[in-house]
């Protein structure tokens, strides 16, 4: 009985899938085949410790994508961008950005969000030859230029970043920092990058003091610090933990200035660190600050317009973060324009590139430079009342 | 070293001992009732963060408190109820199975419900931090040692004076004598579990404004937790806080050793202390190696 029941409903399924595939068959005879989709693969860190790197930048992906849509697609092919969520980990990232370029077959990647989770996916971008546009900021991403051809970012490099900081330093005569950083992929190339450099520019490193990304209190590190001569501390993570730094330093008692890098550069950061955020120090692209751009500016109506899209789709601020996303899928969009949705051809458009507006700065590619910014992409902010204010 | 920095590692010691001992105290009186460890503690703790950050959004914090305890309690009996006390007969290592799935199982929950993010609380009173002995301390770590305090004052009230709590500390002396004795043991069990969850949401609520708070937090504290309870003495309460402490201070110190990427390896430095001295002593601190034979576990 139990054998006949069995041989039963498996002659049913059977005959519902055989039924269901002869009708999609019927259908698909009919009229002209609709233009093909442009696919674009996106992996992003939306949730897990990167979350407010990677939920603005998701978020502005999905509007982009809505925009060119609306407006009629790129030269008639409607736009597809497949987003994964990494959760903020390299394991997930191989995963997702396997699939995107296996079996999703898209033209090029976006993202992921984080230094570290960018790393581990390069290898696949170079084996597979297909471009991949970090959201990512460390120098390392894209150098050396020739074990990275297929590899862009859009940020600002860690390593313009550190130059500007030791810039302002020497500006004021301060000659000794401490450094605390975060140990994942973005603090350690960030730490090394203040380490090299500081050699440049005569700057001593009084303290070189680590916590890793799920420590919840560096009142021991802040400690040593501050029996350190430190005239500057310069703090380097995306994690949370960063908040947490400039709660405990100001609890105890830290007077000296506070750096912070371009990895600060989300609201919430601020507020998770509350009064004691205020005075923080950090180069950052103009997105944070658009209204005291001077329209003379070339990226000034390229910020305007993504700061309007944006702050009223999503009615919340805008974080430089969710610009990175923005410059990368636009570049993906201005070489499917002029070349079409082949890999080759969209890697050697973006590397060739020069003059591109985006809202981390104006881009100017190279073969050797795949990063197209230099240090003068950024502008120092401090925090004033819980808000980015332009340091003047 | 001057004193200010040896007492600000102390007082950060402190800090995060206090927590540990509270996650203690919750492991040591579910084990002093059931005999059995109950992996879930940490998520209790996180669950307690987690209620206040979002009630604390739309009322005072002073009311948001006692209804974040309240919801962990709840939810401390339904797993009781649910996944405990249905396997009852079950042998003891099957019931710690099962608090380790309901620790996945809680944590999965929190994971949907609040998504994967860190989220701040503010602090309690001001964020003026005081000058104590030559260290500062913010103020929020008065309100955790503060409510550590009163935690132990009033469970130590409560399992000396009063009838219920008499009955509990009958549940773990003997089980049958005590349900002879006409006490619901199954009674029991559930209020162990209540108070374990209790305690652990109030820790949880604490420590979030020094800490921020996310899902993944509980395994961190159930580890350390149940390390400060085995140092201390497994189902010892003062070995709890003794446990805690020590620990917490273990960190901060290793933290602070004069080589490079210590602060990575404060965990590391104070699990390996844990293991020599249980080598050396197995019934842990306060614990006396005759009473712990006993034991089941």
């Amino acid at each position: 009985m139990k054998k006949v029941l069995i041989g039963l409903t498996a002659f049913v399924v059977v005959s519902m899938v055989v039924l269901a595939g002869c009708k999609k068959k019927e259908e698909a005879e009919i009229g002209p085949p609709p233009p093909v989709p442009y696919k674009v693969g996106a992996v992003l860190d939306v949730t897990g410790k990167a979350a407010w790197l990677g939920e603005p930048e998701k978020k502005t992906v999905e509007m982009v994508v809505r925009q060119v849509n609306a407006a009629g697609g790129i030269n008639g092919h409607p736009l597809m961008v497949i987003v994964e969520d990494n959760a903020s980990e390299e394991a997930t990232a191989v995963i997702a950005m396997k699939k995107l370029v296996d079996s999703d077959k898209v033209c090029a990647v976006i993202g992921p969000s984080q230094s570290g989770t960018t790393l581990a996916v390069v290898p696949i971008a170079m084996e597979k030859k297909v471009p991949l546009i970090s959201c990512a900021a460390a120098a390392r991403i894209v150098q050396p230029a020739a074990e990275k051809f297929w590899v862009f970012k859009v940020p600002q490099m860690d390593s313009d970043c550190v130059r500007r900081i030791y810039d302002y330093m020497k500006e004021k005569g301060w000659t000794k920092a401490a450094l605390i950083t975060v140990t994942d992929g973005f603090g350690s190339a960030g730490r090394e990058q203040l380490k090299t450099i500081a050699k440049e520019y005569k700057i001593e490193i009084a303290a070189d003091e680590t916590y890793l990304p799920t420590d919840t209190d560096m009142t021991v590190q802040l400690t040593k610090i501050k029996n350190t001569e430190a005239q500057a501390l310069i703090s380097w993570s995306i994690a949370p933990g960063q908040s947490t730094v400039i709660r405990n330093a100001r609890q105890l008692g830290l007077t000296i200035p506070l750096f912070q890098s371009h990895g600060f550069g989300n609201i919430k950061y601020v507020q998770a660190a509350g009064e004691a955020a205020d005075g923080v120090l950090f180069p950052a692209g103009k997105l944070l600050s658009v209204e005291d751009v001077p329209d003379a500016d070339p990226q000034k109506k390229v910020l305007v317009q993504y700061k309007k899209d944006y702050e009223s789709e999503y009615k919340e601020p805008v974080s430089t973060f969710g610009g990175h996303g923005y410059d990368a899928l636009n570049l993906v969009i201005d070489a499917l324009k002029a070349v079409g949705p082949n890999r080759a051809k969209i890697r050697d458009y973006i590397e060739n590139r020069k003059g591109f507006i985006g809202t981390a700065g104006v881009f100017n590619f190279s073969p050797t430079d795949h990063c197209g910014l230099d240090k003068t992409a950024f502008v120092m902010y401090t925090v004033k009342g819980q808000k980015f204010t332009l340091l003047k | 070293m001057n004193l200010g920095t040896l007492m600000q590692y102390t007082f950060a010691g402190i800090k995060i001992g206090s927590i540990y001992a509270m996650v203690a105290l919750g492991f040591n009186i579910i084990y002093n009732t059931t005999g059995i460890i109950n992996f879930a503690q940490g998520e209790f703790v996180m669950l307690g963060g987690m209620f206040m950050v979002s009630l604390s959004k739309v009322m005072p914090l002073g009311v948001a408190f006692p209804i974040a305890v309240l919801a962990v309690v709840v939810i401390g009996c339904i797993f009781e109820r649910g996944a405990i006390w249905p396997a009852k007969g079950a042998s003891v290592i099957t019931l710690i199975m099962i608090t380790i799935g309901g620790s996945f199982l809680l944590k999965g929950v929190a994971m949907l419900v609040w998504g994967k993010s860190s989220f701040p609380l503010r602090s309690f009173s001001s964020e003026k931090p005081l000058r104590v002995l030559g260290a500062r301390i913010e103020p929020q770590m008065l309100w955790i040692v503060g409510v550590l305090v009163v935690v132990m004052v009033l469970l130590s009230l409560f399992f000396r004076f009063t009838l219920t709590g008499k009955a509990m500390r009958a549940c773990a002396a003997n089980r049958a004598a005590a349900s002879l004795c006409g006490v619901s043991v199954d009674r029991m069990v559930l209020l162990s579990f209540a108070l374990a969850a209790g305690i652990g949401a109030v820790a949880g609520i604490v420590i979030t404004p020094v800490t921020l708070i996310d899902y993944n937090r509980g395994a961190m504290y159930a580890l350390k937790g149940f390390a400060a309870a085995v140092l201390g003495g497994l189902g010892i309460p003062t070995g709890a806080v003794v446990g805690g402490l020590v620990i917490g201070l273990m960190e901060c110190f290793g933290a602070a050793l004069p080589f490079r990427d210590a602060s990575s390896y404060k965990d590391a430095i104070a699990l390996l202390v844990l293991l020599v001295f249980l080598c050396a002593k197995p019934s842990g601190i306060l614990g006396r190696a005759a009473i712990s034979e006993l034991k089941k576990f």
